[in-house]
């Protein structure tokens, strides 16, 4: 394979804790290496430039089938967006929802490499997978639900943890899946009645357990088996007012546990898109910034990673398995509105949403997403995010890092605010002159949510021996720059290497790279209950067999398979 | 001997059945019996093993004969005239596998093409309606476990979907649903005295074509305000009756099919039945489903989606992707003369397109891609016949609620028979050639 | 105001999309640079002196252009497609998307137009002396953002969809219209000085529609009010009022739930 040498590039990389300075950075054979281990690299000139690893995202919603109602139900989120092909490069759309193509090419341009698709279907597994073989360049996992699965609900009703670490090990093999995802616990089955669950003690109808006692076994069982990632949930009670307390109480449920992994996180909770949940007041009327008690509560407990959720002020789709929450929204702005219930297992909706600088929400939720990562001690275990696409497309990333970067930035938003002076007492954020700087980006894009997935030993830093993923962008950071361009050079990467296949050359995609899709294989002791309890289940509730029920390897081509022992 | 393979999927309708059973020689040349499956699946198994088949491309000679040619002329001529073309037409791709699919679409972006697939003549129409309005739905278990309201709409899954019945929607005990049929409450709305119809607690024997106006007067009725005293030919009564059966149960469905996708209205009578789903969302539990034709005409939708946006009638020809029924279906296109020519596969136009359209086919250089002899292949220039996808060739389909199933090889094709993806892979590299790419 | 004119000499193979027929393409440009602007006839990229003769030159902006277009169009898509300003008089039949998505300025069409004509509008005006085809002043698939500005009018008959998520403007159709007329409307107003046949007002939240004609099926989710006696567009007369659609969701204005109206002519 080829070797390259990028060389004097201004470097941020906190796994080496090189912040800034000059250094030349090596990659053999896939993998970053010490520049003495080349023998006649290409040579990258990078001096007056910034170097990073490749961006790693944690939560986006970029495969799968709600993904793709979000595409074929908005025809209109593509028109005159549309890219033809060009060079290596297939034809593209979509703004929003933009397809597998350019969802590829465009995390590319970012500079990011690995994205994590954050809530598969387990029965819809083989249509993620599908996606995600047509997304090019990038490594791939994703997220089975769990929160709402009926072999979960009725093991943990009775708190039977080994069985439902079984049932996850099984889950994730037959799914070729990569983590427990959690969306609304108990809530969604609840939608199957057309109701929901309101806080973590609000009972799941029929099944005769509440959403603590799923997220705490869950927790458990995820730490039993000792998975790469830790249990990755989405809360009750999202995006409504005052839902912070469900937001802590959430937190809470993690207090007490300790990690049990050998990948390397110390976090036994992900809580993702927390701007969704760090709302105060009783209504939309005098709803308020909650991210101080929400950061407090995360600054002191180094058990838990979250992620931003950051609202980007665009004309977005909304899509989640949070079934409930979707309806809400359609009865709120009145679009249309898509929901796909999954039999045993959980249920999804989608609906556009116009996220107005006009409107008064709108920007109380820009604040409080920027005003978590501003407020974070640790930028190691609170990363950045849309949630794409439900706060904002991922595009918007760069100009993400400018408003956290830039005080001047968040000054021009807010003077561009229809409602300035309500929003600014509604929240934090006008009192926070913090600017973060590349090496905190890089922690909250890179180094940091790679540990929290337990892949810091492939992805997330420029050490040697780590997956030869990195951007070169065209930025000084030691000359003064304005906001913008901080936007401008990030969303355009002047090169870009991804295992060591050199993905992009003067800001043009030369390659599809060698995508591959990571899932967890888990080995566990023989638990002949499950596997009964799951012949029954098919037997008797799916209307698939069990035996069309696996996903088959050649749906992923190029799989990357973390072997996990969990029989000691 | 014989040997007996499980959990086989149907290649017919978008039911999509997975529990059959076929026994097959053990040399896998012979497919002998089908078992679970209904009438049309097992013939559709049993087809393939027609001693009259035709296993070589053939192309029409002047004299209106065909000719037998190799696959690699088969190739060529179809590589050739998608290359030359200025706009074609690329349609069918519903009785095909997801895979064959997706190199179809790199073909019809190299050449130019417009994709379209069997949703032009079926439920296309729903595809507009959920843009406008959205579709809450549902798999097909949860109907099985928890609805306790069925409505067929303008569809007789007694003759088009014989076994969905049974497995999904009206017979099956499911978690919620213990009592099976004695669960549920069945009302059918169809102008025609259906065999679905005569199993139904309440046939709304509907006016032809007055079904928006039904349905609108559904959701006047759910809101409690005043109705003329009839409406389609329906007493306001039995209106507001069936309204507050519907309101009263714990989880109600819609299942509507071509009586309504096609009728006077198209879109709008779909939109109007989703509005109706909208408004039961507010008192109960309810979704939506189409009952999909062809049984992966959702799977090219889907693959369509992620490759380009659009679930058909996707037009390519500028280099990107563009959409808008009416201007990029296929009849409207071949009504208007504006393709150059037409490749099918996995569909039969012949039979289902008006005959302005399908004499415009005849007119044009065309190709089918099909198995068996069909009304389409006798007015296309050159047929290539192909080994059966969920027979002969396994690989991915979407059942009508969009769950994929992997179907399952059971039977060798016979000697030297090309699959649609090997043929299309082949097309898209002389395509690649000829257009120097 | 310049004036360019463009004649038809050869007619496309298939069908031509000439959406750079606009004052916003054409402005700041002489005839010899205008005919080097891209059409396209399906995959093929050509000039628009590939098909037209064009002639004079075109104003420094596009309020300042005029562009007259002549000879059968009947092939050609798109003409007026996003233009924002100027005037362009096309003297003969003409294909589908004429002024979608425009912005502002003038078009005259001396003949028919086919679908799409004025889909998604903001503003500008559109004359047709012909019949329109179907979703004339519609919106674009899966918008619920339809005509939001501006003004059409037909003289003769429109096709279905007519308004199709309406939500500002004026389109007055002088014959009969085919089925569904403003459909999801949020706003507008629809003039039809002929017959309509069904489905009027269906999912309507607010918004008017006049017909001066029958009525063939009136939407079971519209009720008779009041008569009124109103001018419209120069005709008075005594209307009935009609209010609807009694199944959709309607906003509160004052307390009030405010419906879609729809008002027939009783007399003259």
């Amino acid at each position: 394979m080829a070797e390259f040498l990028i060389k004097n590039g201004f470097v941020f990389d906190p796994v080496l804790g090189i912040k800034g300075d000059k250094a030349d950075i090596a990659i053999k054979d896939g993998k970053i290496v010490e520049t003495t281990a080349l023998s006649s690299p290409k040579i990258i000139d990078a001096s007056g430039k910034t170097v990073m690893a490749g961006g790693v995202d944690v939560h986006a919603h970029v495969a799968g089938p709600k993904v793709n109602i979000g595409r074929n139900f908005r025809p209109e989120d593509k028109l005159f967006t549309y890219k033809p092909g060009h060079g290596i490069e297939r034809m593209q759309g979509g703004f929003s929802v933009p397809t597998t193509l350019r969802t590829g090419y465009n995390y590319a341009r970012m500079g990011y490499t690995t994205v994590m698709e954050a809530a598969m279907p387990p029965l819809y597994a083989r249509h993620t997978h599908e996606e995600m073989r047509d997304t090019p360049i990038l490594d791939q996992g994703a997220y089975p639900v769990f929160g709402n699965n009926w072999f979960v609900l009725e093991y943990l009703k009775n708190h039977e943890i080994e069985n439902t670490a079984a049932y996850i090990a099984w889950l994730l093999r037959a799914t070729k899946g990569y983590a427990v995802k959690v969306v609304n616990p108990g809530g969604t089955e609840a939608w199957g009645w057309g109701l929901n669950c309101d806080n973590v003690h609000d009972p799941v109808p029929y099944f005769d357990i509440t959403p603590a006692q799923i997220v705490k076994g869950l927790i458990e069982a995820n730490e039993y088996l000792g998975l790469p990632h830790s249990m990755h949930v989405h809360a009750n009670n999202l995006g409504n007012p005052g839902n912070y307390t469900t937001t802590l109480d959430t937190f809470k449920l993690s207090e007490g546990i300790k990690p049990n992994s050998k990948f390397g996180r110390d976090q036994v909770m992900h809580h993702t898109h927390v701007q969704f949940h760090s709302y105060g007041g009783d209504s939309w009327a005098n709803v308020e910034s909650r991210a101080k008690d929400i950061m407090a509560y995360v600054n002191s407990h180094d058990n838990l990673t979250i992620d931003m959720g950051q609202v980007t002020l665009d004309e977005t789709t909304t899509m989640t398995a949070d079934g409930p929450f979707e309806h809400h929204l359609t009865e709120l702005n009145h679009l249309k509105w898509a929901n796909a219930d999954v039999e045993l297992e959980t249920g999804s909706g989608v609906v556009p949403y116009v996220y107005s600088p006009n409107i008064k929400v709108c920007a109380i939720q820009w604040c409080i997403g920027l005003e978590l990562a501003l407020l974070a001690k640790d930028p190691m275990r609170v990363f950045m995010t849309t949630d794409h696409p439900n706060a904002g497309p991922f595009i918007r990333y760069p100009r993400i890092m400018k408003w956290l970067m830039s005080e001047e930035a968040r000054k021009q938003q807010f003077d561009a605010f229809k409602h300035k002076d309500k929003v600014i007492e509604a929240t934090n954020l006008a009192g926070i002159d913090r600017e973060l700087d590349l090496y905190e980006i890089a922690q909250m894009t890179r180094a940091g949510p790679a540990k929290s997935l337990g892949l810091s030993h492939m992805y997330g830093g420029l050490a040697p021996g780590l997956e030869g993923d990195v951007a070169v962008f065209d930025f000084n950071p030691n000359e003064p720059y304005a906001p913008d361009a901080i936007e401008t050079a990030f969303s355009n990467a002047e090169c870009l290497f991804k295992a060591g296949v050199q993905v992009i050359d003067d800001h043009e995609i030369v390659s599809n790279g060698n995508k591959r899709t990571l899932w967890v294989n888990t080995k566990v002791n023989e638990n002949p209950q499950v596997m009964r309890d799951v012949k029954e289940k098919f037997l008797r509730y799916y209307t698939v067999t069990l035996n069309n029920y696996e996903v088959s390897g050649h749906y992923l081509p190029n799989p990357y398979v973390i072997e996990v022992d969990a029989t000691q | 001997m014989t040997k007996t393979v499980t959990d086989v999927i149907c290649p017919f309708c978008g039911t999509l059945c997975d529990d059959l059973e076929v026994v097959v020689s053990d040399d896998n040349k012979q497919l002998l019996e089908v078992y679970n499956a209904c009438a049309i699946g097992a013939e559709k198994f049993l087809h393939s093993q027609a001693k009259d088949r035709i296993t070589r491309p053939r192309m029409r000679q002047e004299d209106g004969s065909w000719k037998e040619i190799s696959y690699d002329e088969a190739i060529e001529y179809t590589a050739k005239m998608l290359a030359d073309a200025k706009k074609p037409l690329m349609y069918g791709w519903s009785s095909t596998n997801c895979e064959a699919q997706s190199v179809g679409s790199e073909i019809g972006e190299a050449v130019g093409a417009v994709m379209d697939n069997t949703a032009t003549v079926c439920h296309g129409t729903s595809l507009i309606a959920v843009q406008d309005i959205g579709i809450p739905s549902c798999t097909l278990g949860e109907v099985k476990n928890r609805a306790d309201r069925i409505l067929f709409w303008g569809c007789n899954p007694a003759h088009a979907h014989p076994r969905h019945m049974s497995r999904y929607s009206i017979f099956p005990r499911g978690f919620f649903t213990g009592k099976g049929h004695a669960s549920r409450k069945v009302i059918v709305v169809d102008p025609r005295p259906t065999d679905t119809a005569s199993i139904a607690d309440v046939h709304l024997q509907i006016e032809q074509g007055r079904d928006y106006e039904l349905l609108d007067a559904l959701r006047v009725a759910f809101k409690g305000e005043k109705l003329p005293d009839v409406v389609a030919g329906i007493p306001k009564a039995k209106i507001y009756e069936v309204a507050e059966t519907l309101k009263s149960g714990r989880f109600a469905i819609i299942f509507f099919g071509m009586g309504v996708t096609q009728s006077i209205g198209k879109n709008h009578n779909i939109d109007a039945a989703i509005a109706v789903t909208r408004d039961l969302n507010e008192y109960t539990k309810a979704a939506i489903m189409p009952m999909r034709g062809h049984y992966n005409v959702t799977g090219s939708g889907q693959v369509w989606g992620w490759l380009f946006g659009f679930p058909y009638a996707v037009d390519l020809s500028r280099g990107f992707a563009r959409y808008n029924p009416g201007e990029t279906t296929s009849n409207d296109l071949l009504r208007r003369d504006e393709v150059d020519a037409v490749f099918v596969l996995g569909s039969d136009p012949g039979a289902h397109f008006p005959f302005s359209s399908v004499k415009k086919i005849y007119d044009l250089p065309s190709v089918a891609i099909d198995p068996h002899e069909t009304p389409t292949t006798e007015v296309c220039k050159v047929h290539v016949p192909v080994a059966f996808v969920g027979v002969e060739i396994g690989g991915c389909a979407y059942r009508m609620d969009n769950v994929p199933i992997e179907t399952r090889k059971v039977v060798d094709a016979p000697e030297g028979m090309m699959t649609d993806e090997e043929f299309l892979t082949h097309v898209l590299a002389r395509v690649k050639e000829l257009k120097g790419v | 105001m310049e004036t360019v004119t463009l004649t038809i000499k050869n007619q496309p193979g298939l069908y031509l999309e000439a959406d750079t027929i606009t004052p916003d393409a054409f402005a700041g440009k002489k005839a010899e640079e205008i005919v080097d602007l891209p059409v396209y006839v399906g995959r093929e990229q050509h000039r628009l002196g590939d098909f037209f003769d064009v002639s004079g030159k075109a104003g420094a902006t596009p309020a300042e252009t005029k562009i007259v277009v002549g000879g059968d169009l009947s092939r050609v898509k798109r003409i007026g497609q996003q233009m924002t300003g100027g005037e362009i008089v096309v003297n003969s039949n003409t294909d589908m998307y004429v002024g979608a998505w425009m912005q502002g300025g003038k078009i005259t069409v001396n003949g028919n137009v086919d679908a799409f004509a004025g889909t998604g509008m903001k503003g500008g005006e559109i004359t047709v002396t012909g019949n329109a085809g179907n979703y004339l002043g519609a919106a674009y698939r899966g918008d619920w953002r339809g005509m939001a500005g501006g003004k059409i009018s037909v003289a003769g008959n429109a096709g279905s969809d007519l308004g199709t998520f309406m939500n500002g403007g004026e389109i007055v159709v002088g014959g009969d219209v085919d089925v569904h007329v403003a459909t999801h409307a949020e706003g507008g107003k629809i003039v039809i000085k002929g017959n309509a046949k069904s489905r009027l007002g269906g999912q309507m939240v607010e918004g008017e529609i006049y017909v001066f004609g029958n009525i063939d099926v009136m939407m079971p989710g519209f009720a008779y009010r009041e008569d009124v006696d109103i001018e419209v567009n120069g005709t008075k007369g005594r209307f009935a009022l009609y209010e609807g659609d009694l199944g959709e969701r309607h906003r509160k204005r004052k307390g009030q739930k405010i419906y879609g109206k729809l008002y027939q002519l009783v007399k003259a």
